[in-house]
């Protein structure tokens, strides 16, 4: 096997899940949709994948497609491996066993969802009791013990949500999202709306989390600084593709494709040099993709190829994949431009 | 070197001020629904801040730190408490007459931070961009109207001709930004108050929009404040950086000392916390936020000493006074990080 090819795919085996293929479409008012277009990537055990992408970039709807969670409006193909099962093909009983216990969803925005009238600790209870059967006493238990895993004192879960600060609540559900031992968790922007400080606390609790849990996650954010911090590997999203994936490393260090050097150097940083930067040209497009490169209309590098045939993801330099003409023709990059 | 207040102040003032906010303080009264107990919310407290000619001060705080209140009381927005603010050496809270406080509004002008709500979705761009000129009476011709609106839009790099008659829903936030941006520049104004300019745009956009500031900053000869959480953006945009807590000044400095020198507890746990591999600060862990504090209830002494992993019995006791410990760095601490 290419050693190369196994960097930006992580190292083999060990593969909690496998999403191949993944399209989904919505049915709207103005027409179909597809939101997500031929999305293949997968998660190793113990490994975080940053999903990072700007909004209706299709990131949400990868992941809520995992869990199966998509209204009746959306089509989705492909195929999502999880110990050798599809969960496409999952039936509802089958989804009752594989939601929650083997796959946890902090959804957006989910600190703001916890029930105001109802303890904190007891929304936990609750949680665990409807996935399975064990007695009130033992889930209380197993309560205390989430929550303390997650740095909030057990005495707490008697408070109620109003009582908890915004980067508490967001622990809780992260207690809540762990109650069953999942091997692989979803967080879908789980630090946005939180203060730097709390932030900061909320990442080193992911990784404290994932090395001593040995769990999985894949961390949904339009934030490149924060995925740069938690993610082992990171996959770029761009108007329903991943336009790049690989090694943290290799993606946000020394990006390939053209649209994730624009978005890493995009970005006003607090520390380094100082340096003037520029902006990349027009809008993320919403709904109708251009033809062949969706990247192309706002790509400095583009040239006549790009306009009429879909690059595929392919080995770059750094070792990433990235979905670009100009990896396999790094001659057509003007020098001058750059 | 610890100066007596009146030369802190003078410190503080560079040479011609635009703008000066002394002492200023903001109390908002909320009568808590249940119990009919009025509790005082204490958005800002004591703060006193000079703007010179030309440069861009970015406030930076958490939420619920007041840097929006402070913001929007300079707008005169809101109405202080106690203290006052200078506008050209005039308290702006102290007009006598009508056109002395529409002078005001014409030259301190206001973006904020969500375009998808601060521009009328009935109105066309053209109707935003031009009805402040006409209510101050500053386009009365007609026929000179479209001029000026193209201009003001050719200048925010959108185009006139495709863009004019469109309504807000039609256009996406970043073009949605820059209308916002030439409204509140359609009256020339001196000082532009941006809060959150650009967090709730992509981050593909938000560059767009910080450019276009800086541009126009340097070609319009104005004076930026800039309300952020973003420490990148205030570092971008900013000459001097001010740090909120808690409804009051901690830590004021130029760009570069403030980032590299922090000397307040807090403005170093802000740094420390700045995701990214790049980050050179070492991590510093402070307490969790004490929830028995608020804004309605802020601790005793130094506010931050509740999570200050260096406070001592003094910052319980005794309130700092934000203190000049560099040439132009002024810090409200007890025992501050290399000083």
């Amino acid at each position: 096997m290419n050693q190369l090819t196994t960097d930006a795919d992580g190292p083999p085996g060990n593969t909690v899940i496998e999403v191949k293929d993944l399209s989904v479409t919505y049915r709207t008012q103005l027409g179909l949709m597809k939101a997500v277009d031929g999305v293949s990537f997968r998660i190793n055990k113990g490994e975080i994948l940053g999903l990072a992408g700007e909004s209706a970039c299709g990131k949400t709807t990868t992941a809520l497609s995992i869990m199966r969670l998509l209204g009746a409006n959306a089509t989705v193909e492909g195929h999502i491996g999880l110990d050798g099962k599809d969960v496409l093909q999952m039936t509802e009983e089958e989804l009752r066993n594989f939601r929650w216990k083997q796959v946890s969803l902090i959804p957006q925005g989910s600190m703001n969802s916890l029930d105001p009238v109802i303890p904190v600790g007891s929304q936990i209870v609750e949680a665990i009791r409807a996935h399975d059967d064990s007695s009130k006493s033992d889930a209380r238990k197993t309560t205390e013990k989430l929550l303390s895993s997650v740095s909030i004192h057990p005495s707490r879960a008697k408070n109620y949500p109003h009582e908890f600060s915004g980067g508490m609540k967001q622990r809780a559900v992260i207690a809540m999202a762990l109650a069953l031992n999942p091997s692989l968790v979803i967080a879908d922007e789980p630090t946005t709306a939180l203060d730097v400080v709390v932030q900061k606390q909320l990442l080193l609790l992911l990784q404290d989390l994932k090395n001593k849990l040995g769990i999985s996650f894949l961390f949904v954010s339009h934030d490149l600084s924060v995925i740069g911090e938690i993610a082992d590997r990171v996959a770029v999203m761009y108007a329903g593709k991943i336009v790049e994936i690989g090694r943290k490393i290799d993606v946000l260090k020394n990006p390939s494709h053209p649209y994730t050097q624009a978005l890493v150097n995009s970005v006003p940083r607090v520390f380094g040099n100082r340096r003037q930067l520029r902006s990349i040209p027009g809008n993320p497009p919403t709904g109708i993709w251009p033809t062949g490169c969706r990247f192309h209309p706002r790509c400095e590098f583009a040239f006549e190829l790009c306009k009429q045939l879909e690059p595929k993801l392919q080995l770059s330099n750094s070792g990433s994949q990235a979905a670009c003409h100009l990896v396999s023709q790094p001659e057509r990059k003007d020098p001058g431009k750059q | 070197m610890k100066l007596p207040e009146a030369q802190v102040q003078n410190a503080i003032s560079e040479p011609s001020p635009i703008l000066e906010i002394r002492k200023l303080t903001v109390h908002f009264q909320r009568r808590e629904r249940l119990i009919g107990r009025k509790t005082t919310i204490r958005a800002v407290d004591n703060v006193t801040l000079t703007l010179a000619e030309g440069e861009t001060l970015s406030l930076v705080g958490e939420s619920g730190s007041g840097k929006s209140t402070l913001a929007r009381t300079v707008m005169k927005l809101n109405q202080p408490t106690d203290g006052t603010i200078l506008f050209r050496g005039q308290d702006i809270f102290e007009y006598q007459r009508g056109e002395d406080l529409k002078a005001f509004r014409k030259r301190v002008q206001m973006i904020f931070q969500d375009p998808y709500e601060s521009l009328n979705p009935q109105s066309t761009v053209f109707n935003t961009v031009i009805e402040p000129r006409i209510i101050h009476g500053l386009a009365p011709d007609k026929d000179e109207r479209s001029n000026i609106a193209s201009r003001m839009l050719s200048m925010v790099g959108l185009d006139p001709n495709s863009k004019l008659d469109r309504y807000p829903h039609e256009l996406s936030g970043g073009e949605r930004q820059r209308v916002a941006i030439a409204r509140a520049l359609s009256l020339e104004p001196e000082l532009l108050v941006a809060d959150e300019p650009v967090s709730m745009l992509d981050v593909s956009i938000r560059l767009g929009i910080l450019n276009l500031l800086q541009k126009l900053k340097q070609d319009l000869k104005l004076t930026y404040l800039v309300i952020t959480h973003d420490l990148g953006v205030a570092r971008y945009v900013g000459t001097r950086i001010a740090v909120m807590y808690f409804g009051q000044i901690v830590e004021i400095a130029e760009t570069d000392e403030l980032i590299n020198h922090p000397m307040h507890h807090y403005t170093s746990l802000l740094l420390s916390s700045i995701p990214g591999t790049e980050n050179p600060q070492p991590l510093v862990v402070g307490s969790d936020v004490d929830f028995s504090y608020s804004a309605a209830n802020p601790p005793s002494g130094c506010r931050f000493r509740t999570r200050c992993p260096k406070a001592q019995d003094k910052c319980a006791s005794t309130e700092p006074k934000l203190t000049e410990l560099a040439r132009g760095h002024f810090v409200a601490c007890h025992y501050p990080l290399n000083p």
